[in-house]
């Protein structure tokens, strides 16, 4: 049964940014999962004090017997630092899932997709774009991409390399704080001119798929309703104005 | 339009607003199944919603779940040392769909 917990053991501990960070769990009785989907991860205090959260799959279904989870680490937060700074490879922890059937997105279920990720919203986009890639799918997919900076890219490398491929498959970045000398992308918060200059090449028949701060997917729903997107093609993920 | 998102961009209540899928574990818990692609209908307004579309709000004791289209209370859940209490007067129906695949 899928909402049993588990022990998983961090097989990996890798940067993306300096905030944010990839975590490998090794799962030996993982059933699968969907791209989309997240897990609930479990952590308990010597004292039996316990927390849980929820943190979406970065990787494809396709790796088996593992999942990637990435982390923002959020100053303050209960959850989030404790990963950043105390958790190391051979660590153990409680994990439930796969977990959610609404978010997510499958070779099979085609597109044209448009994928827009704020932030660490990206993460369950990530999955499905590895996905895509993984299972050699020709579904085009683009995913307008709002971070803070360019260090702030998460998955930076990876996403140049999958748009690189010529498959299909392009990333539209934003940056709406900071920019490199020269910069001649977006450089503001999306908006509904946003949306409609990277929808131009799928037009209205395109499935959406918005994850980001509740006020970024906000958004990005409404404008896409008003570009023409009908209300069922469009999921949305929110995850408030930060993790913990 | 652009005042709603204004107002939304500053409102504290929506700034701590997570969607149904943050609880889509919990729900699993207590339904025995995952029932965010699941609908269900608002007692109070009639609106039928996805429940991984629904309001969150999980930083208090419990979990508050509210209709997105009249903001009124669809169900409740705190876990207590008995066990999980949950109030879903809010929800004049849930329609359970079969599981994915």
């Amino acid at each position: 049964m899928a909402i049993e917990w588990q022990l998983g053991t961090v097989s990996g501990v890798r940067d993306e940014t300096p905030t944010v960070r990839t975590f490998t769990l090794a799962l030996p009785r993982w059933s699968g999962h969907r791209p989309g989907q997240h897990v609930d991860l479990r952590l308990t205090a010597e004292d039996g004090y316990s927390v849980e959260r929820s943190y979406s799959i970065a990787s494809e279904p396709e790796r088996t017997g593992e999942v990637d989870i990435t982390v923002e680490r959020i100053e303050g937060g209960e959850v989030s630092p404790f990963l950043h700074d105390i958790v190391v490879a051979g660590d153990r922890v409680e994990v439930r899932g796969p977990i959610g059937g609404y978010f997510v997105w499958e070779a099979p279920l085609g597109g044209p997709v448009l994928l827009v990720a704020g932030g660490s919203g990206v993460v369950p986009l990530m999955a499905m774009a590895r996905h895509r890639a993984r299972s050699r799918s020709d579904v085009p997919m683009r995913l307008l991409f709002s971070s803070r900076g360019p260090d702030e890219i998460i998955y930076g490398d990876e996403l140049g390399r999958l748009a690189a491929a010529g498959d299909g498959f392009d990333v539209v970045h934003t940056l709406t704080r900071r920019q490199s000398p020269g910069w001649t992308g977006y450089a503001r918060r999306i908006d509904e001119a946003m949306l409609g200059e990277v929808l131009e090449r799928f037009g209205a028949s395109a499935r959406a798929y918005a994850c980001g701060p509740t006020a970024l997917v906000e958004v990005v729903a409404n404008s896409l309703v008003r570009l023409g997107l009908p209300p069922a093609r469009i999921r949305t993920e929110r995850f408030g104005p930060t993790g913990t | 339009m652009e005042e709603r998102i204004a107002l939304m961009r500053d409102d504290p209540a929506v700034d701590l607003m997570v969607d149904g899928n943050a609880v889509a574990g919990l729900l699993a818990e207590v339904f025995g199944v995952d029932v965010s692609p699941s609908e269900e209908r608002c007692t109070h307004c009639g609106t039928v919603s996805t429940i991984g579309t629904l309001r969150v709000y999980m930083r208090g004791p419990g979990v508050v779940i509210r209709c997105p289209a009249c903001t009124d209370v669809i169900l409740r859940i705190v876990r207590t040392p008995a066990g999980i209490r949950l109030d879903l007067s809010g929800a004049a129906g849930i329609t359970l769909r079969s599981p994915a695949r």
